[in-house]
């Protein structure tokens, strides 16, 4: 016990680990709320989906020939691959459904206000980018389902006036949905992203810590 | 609180997350290990009676080369490979099976019969009739199927072929 409080406060006075801790974990808080902790839960789901993608990625394989067959592998042949896709499956729909009543709770408390505009715009862009995570990922499995939901939602992007048929070009790699879409999709799906995903994390976390949390509105409000 | 029994709201919070948290992080961790060391942990040798036709076919004295495919699965993928055994028959029952495959780096080696040597088109190895080696860099006999890797059923000859 001793040796390991000696560790620590060597670590912490190289690293300083209790001020990090007391910035970003031991901050004030208003008074507790379970609707205040949507924006943990998204943060979590980010995370478990990040951590079961990567684990995915070990199997799949994101070719017309080898997509269906290598996710049929994963849920057969693998030990716990249908664990790991289950809950990257589940929780793709559940961070969805997180993410989107985070926000409706910071619309409802009014939370956007001076100062924390800008942390509403980033939470917008990381709604947009869950959605786009979703969009892209649900191609991946290369089914009937999986081909014609992306066939219809890129041909609804493709009706932009004017610049629809360039958009829908650009969606799919081409006029067609081929092998040219499920790689541009799985690219875009685990690196370009979760990237953008985890770099407005970062400002929206920084945003966060910075201005602290918005207190509940009272009935004077 | 020191050295009472009673454990503030804090420190009971503290308690709940790490415990919980660990045993989330045992849920996903455990499984993600034999996820992914599943496909070391299969079988990974399979075999075969391979059936060669009728011995009465083959020329007594004269090795002669047979070729046959296996088909393998990995993962989603299906290889086809094919191998090649010379078929050396004694007498009438006697018969002895070479696999044509050269012990030095696995180039397919091929009979002379003016020199009545199996040579290898890749290093110039070279066996005998029986498998021994006679030159070259080899490092030893040809792989041979006999005893009891070598089946001779209603006048079918079969070997015992191992993959993997």
């Amino acid at each position: 016990m001793i040796m390991w409080k000696k560790l620590f406060a060597w670590l912490d006075e190289r690293l300083g680990l209790n001020d990090l801790y007391k910035a970003t974990l031991d901050r004030p808080e208003p008074k507790g709320n379970w609707w205040n902790t949507l924006g943990s839960a998204s943060l979590f789901l980010f995370l478990l989906q990040g951590a079961t993608g990567i684990f995915l990625s070990v199997y799949y394989t994101p070719s017309p020939d080898h997509a269906y067959d290598s996710i049929q592998y994963i849920m057969n042949d693998v030990a716990f691959g249908w664990l790991i896709r289950g809950i990257h499956h589940w929780g793709a729909t559940l961070m969805v459904l997180v993410v989107f009543i985070h926000m409706i709770r910071v619309f409802v408390t009014a939370s956007y206000k001076y100062p924390r505009e800008l942390t509403w715009l980033i939470g917008v862009g990381l709604l947009i980018c869950t959605l786009g995570m979703g969009f892209t990922g649900y191609l991946l499995p290369w089914d009937q389902k999986a081909y014609w939901a992306t066939t219809v939602a890129t041909s609804i992007a493709g009706s932009v006036p004017w610049v629809g048929p360039f958009i829908l070009k650009v969606l799919r790699g081409g006029t067609d949905l081929s092998a040219l879409t499920l790689s541009r999709f799985f690219a875009a799906h685990i690196w370009m992203l979760p990237a953008a995903l985890a770099g407005l994390i970062g400002i929206h976390l920084y945003l966060i810590i910075k201005h602290g949390e918005s207190a509940f509105p009272g009935k004077d409000d | 609180m020191a050295g009472s029994h009673h454990i503030s709201r804090r420190e009971f919070i503290t308690l709940t997350t790490a415990a919980v948290g660990t045993f989330i992080g045992a849920v996903v961790g455990l499984p993600a290990i034999a996820y992914l060391i599943a496909p070391a942990l299969k079988a990974s040798t399979t075999d075969a009676w391979i059936p060669l036709g009728k011995l009465a076919t083959y020329e007594v004295g004269k090795p002669t080369l047979v070729t046959f495919t296996r088909s393998k699965v990995n993962g989603w993928e299906k290889t086809v490979n094919s191998y090649g055994v010379f078929v050396v028959r004694k007498s009438d029952t006697d018969v002895v099976v070479f696999s044509n495959k050269c012990t030095h780096l696995g180039c397919h080696v091929n009979w002379n019969a003016d020199k009545q040597e199996y040579i290898c088109p890749c290093h110039d190895g070279q066996f005998g009739i029986d498998g021994n080696v006679l030159g070259g860099p080899p490092p030893r006999p040809l792989d041979r199927y006999s005893g009891d890797k070598v089946e001779i059923k209603d006048g079918t000859l079969l070997i015992h072929f191992m993959e993997g």
